[in-house]
C-alpha cells in the first residue's frame, strides 16, 4: 500500500480522439483536449463537469479501458493501457452502466468476481455493510437503479483496492442508499485508499471532494480544494443571504451603497453587490435599531455551483468553437 | 506461479459462465432439446436411408456436429453479445481475469457443455443402437474440439461487431440454415444438387463430414478437417482484429 499523499494517478497532456465521425464530414471529433491531473492515496478527487465534459472518456483512459491518442497516464506507477494482472488486482473499477450481468444474483456475482483476486474482503461483511443482503437472491435485472449501483460498488471494493475509480456513483441513489455509499467512500479513504470519482452533482463534489477538477469539452479548466475554488470566485461577485420575518423595508438599510436588495420567497431576502465593511455596519446597526434578530446570515454564500457556472461561462467565451482535429 | 493464478481465474470463468449457460430454458432447448429431437426424429424418418448404415450410425456423428454449432456459435454468440452490451465484458475485462482471461474461460465453457452434451446425446444415441468406430472415438475428440474452435471464434466475431439484438437473429437463424442446409446432419448427397459442392466448404459440412467419417469408417477425413481448421484460423484472426469490448 502506497503512503497517503503519494500520487497513485497522473495524467499529463491527455488526448483522446474518436472518429471518423460522419457528421463532421469524416473527420475526427476530439473528446479529450490535452487534460493534466494528478490523484493522491487518501484523498478523494472529484472530476467534475456536465454530461459529455469528457469525464468517463478521461476515466477510461485512466484504467486502460480506451486507448488514447496522445499523452501520458501513470496508475500506480505503470500505464494502465499495458496493465498486467498484478496492476489490475491492486485497482477498482465501478463502471457507470454497472457491468453487471442481468440474470445474476448479487451474492452469487460477487462471490465469482471475489475468487478473481487473492485476498478479497469478505463478502458477507460488504454484502450487509451496503444493505446488499436485503435482496441477495433478486436478479439483478429486477434491482432498483440505486440497489445496482451499491452491487456495482461492492464488485470495485470486492479485491481490496489501493486505487478505486467510481463513474458517477450516487446516480440513482435514494437519499438513504447515498448516505451508506458517501459514508463507506469516507471510510475508504481514511484507510488510505486513492479514489477517483467523477460526477456532475455539485453536492457530491462539495461532501466529498478533496480536490476537485473541472472538466469542461475535454480540458481541465480549474482544479484546487472546494474552498479553493470558492475562494478564486469570491471578488467577483459578493452575496449576503439573510432570512427573518417577512416584509422588512431592508433596502433603507443600504440607502448610501450600490447593494442590491431582493426578497426571495417572503422572509428571505438577498444583497447583491461590492460590500464592504460599512455596509455590513450598516446593517447590524439598522437591525439593531428595530429590535430584529436575523434568523440566519451569511455572507459570501456561493457555492460550487456559481464558480463551476462561472467558469463554464469563461471557458465558453475563451474557446467558442468546438474542439476538432 | 502467476499462470498457475491464470489456469485457477480461467477455470472459475468457465464453470460461472457453463453454470450461466445450463441455468437458461431457451440454451438448453438449442443445446440439448433440439438435437436430441433431432436424433429422435431422424431414426425414424426414412432421410438417411440407403446410405450403407443404420439410421443411428449416420444421425449420432452429424448430431453431435450440431451440438457444437449450438453452444460454440449461437450459445455463445448472444451470451458474449449482451455481456457486451450490458457491460459485463469491460468490468470482468478490469478484474485480475483481464481480456485474455475472459475469452478462455469462454472457451473453457463452450467445452464443458460440450462435453455434457457428448455425454447426454450420445448416450441417448448408443441406447438407440449407435456404434461408432473404435478408432473413431480418438478420431471424434479433437475434431469436435476443433469444430468448437471454429464455431465459437465466428460466435464471438458475429457478438463483437452487431448488436446483441442482431447477434440473437443472426446466429439462430445461420444454426437453423446450416442445420437443414449446411451438410451437418444431412450429409451432402442429401441435399439438393446445387448445394452439394459447396457445404464441403462449410464449417457445418466439414464438421459432418469429418465426424460421419470417424464414427462410420473409423478414418480422418483430411480434406475435411483442413476446411475446418482454415475455418478456425480465419475466423479467429477476424475475431481477435475487429472484436468491441463496448
Amino acid at each position: 500500500m502506497l503512503r497517503t499523499g503519494s500520487p497513485c494517478l497522473e495524467i499529463e497532456g491527455l488526448v483522446k480522439d474518436v472518429g471518423p465521425i460522419p457528421s463532421l464530414d469524416g473527420r475526427m471529433k476530439r473528446i479529450l483536449a490535452g487534460v493534466d491531473l494528478v490523484a493522491r492515496q487518501g484523498e478523494i478527487t472529484v472530476i467534475l463537469g456536465v454530461n459529455g465534459a469528457g469525464k468517463t472518456t478521461t476515466l477510461e483512459c485512466a484504467q486502460g479501458l480506451q486507448t488514447r491518442t496522445a499523452g501520458t497516464v501513470r496508475l500506480l506507477g505503470q500505464d494502465p493501457a499495458r496493465a498486467d494482472a498484478e496492476l489490475r488486482s491492486r485497482v477498482g473499477i465501478m463502471l457507470q452502466e454497472g457491468g453487471l450481468p442481468p440474470a445474476a444474483r448479487p451474492l452469487h456475482l460477487l462471490r465469482h468476481v471475489a475468487g478473481m483476486y487473492t485476498d478479497p474482503r469478505p463478502v458477507d461483511e460488504l454484502a450487509r455493510r451496503l444493505g446488499i443482503d436485503e435482496f441477495a437472491s433478486t436478479t439483478i435485472r429486477r434491482l432498483s437503479g440505486g440497489q445496482k449501483q451499491r452491487v456495482a460498488l461492492a464488485a470495485a471494493l470486492i479485491g481490496r483496492p489501493e486505487v478505486v475509480f467510481l463513474d458517477e456513483p450516487s446516480a440513482g441513489l435514494d437519499p438513504q442508499s447515498r448516505q451508506l455509499v458517501v459514508a463507506l467512500i469516507e471510510e475508504l479513504r481514511a484507510e488510505g485508499l486513492g479514489i477517483v470519482l467523477t460526477t456532475h452533482l455539485l453536492d457530491d463534489a462539495e461532501r466529498l471532494a478533496d480536490v476537485v477538477h473541472i472538466l469542461d469539452r475535454g480540458r481541465v479548466v480549474a482544479s484546487g480544494t472546494v474552498a479553493e475554488l470558492l475562494a478564486h470566485r469570491r471578488d467577483a461577485a459578493r452575496r449576503l443571504t439573510l432570512t427573518a420575518e417577512p416584509g422588512l423595508p431592508l433596502a433603507d438599510a443600504f440607502a448610501g451603497s450600490a447593494a442590491e436588495v431582493a426578497e426571495g420567497p417572503a422572509g428571505q431576502y438577498t444583497v447583491d453587490g461590492e460590500l464592504t465593511t460599512a455596509d455590513l455596519l450598516a446593517l447590524a446597526s439598522w437591525l439593531h435599531e428595530r429590535g430584529i434578530m436575523p434568523h440566519s446570515l451569511e455572507l459570501g454564500a456561493q457555492n460550487l455551483e456559481d464558480v463551476f457556472l462561472a467558469i463554464a461561462a469563461e471557458s465558453a467565451a475563451e474557446s467558442p468553437q468546438e474542439h476538432r482535429a | 506461479m502467476s499462470a498457475a493464478r491464470l489456469a485457477r481465474r480461467v477455470w472459475q470463468q468457465g464453470r460461472y459462465e457453463t453454470g450461466a449457460m445450463l441455468r437458461n430454458g431457451e440454451q438448453l432447448i438449442l443445446m440439448l432439446v433440439l438435437p436430441l429431437l433431432g436424433l429422435v426424429g431422424l431414426t425414424m424418418t426414412p432421410f438417411l436411408d440407403g446410405l450403407g448404415a443404420s439410421r443411428i450410425d449416420v444421425a449420432a456423428p452429424g448430431i453431435l456436429a450440431l451440438c457444437t454449432m449450438s453452444v460454440g456459435f449461437t450459445g455463445q454468440g448472444i451470451a458474449t453479445g449482451f455481456d457486451r452490451r450490458y457491460g459485463v465484458l469491460r468490468f470482468l475485462s478490469t478484474t485480475p481475469l483481464g481480456r485474455g482471461g475472459l475469452i478462455a474461460g469462454k472457451v473453457v465453457a463452450v467445452l464443458v457443455v460440450l462435453a455434457v452434451q457428448v455425454v447426454v446425446v450420445g448416450g441417448v444415441a448408443l441406447a438407440l443402437g449407435w456404434r461408432p468406430a473404435p478408432s473413431g472415438v480418438l478420431l471424434g475428440i479433437p475434431l469436435l474440439a476443433l469444430g468448437a474452435a471454429a464455431f465459437t471464434a465466428l460466435g464471438l466475431l458475429i457478438a463483437g461487431t452487431a448488436r446483441p439484438e442482431a447477434t440473437l437473429a443472426v446466429t439462430n437463424l445461420v444454426w437453423i440454415l446450416l442445420g437443414v442446409f449446411g451438410g451437418i446432419v444431412l450429409p451432402a448427397t442429401r441435399l439438393p444438387a446445387a448445394l452439394e459442392p459447396v457445404v464441403g466448404f462449410l464449417p457445418s459440412g466439414a464438421l459432418g463430414e469429418a465426424l460421419r467419417a470417424a464414427s462410420l469408417e473409423g478414418t480422418l477425413n483430411l480434406p475435411a478437417a483442413a476446411v475446418l481448421a482454415i475455418w478456425a484460423a480465419v475466423a479467429g484472426t477476424a475475431a481477435t482484429r475487429w472484436f468491441r469490448w463496448s
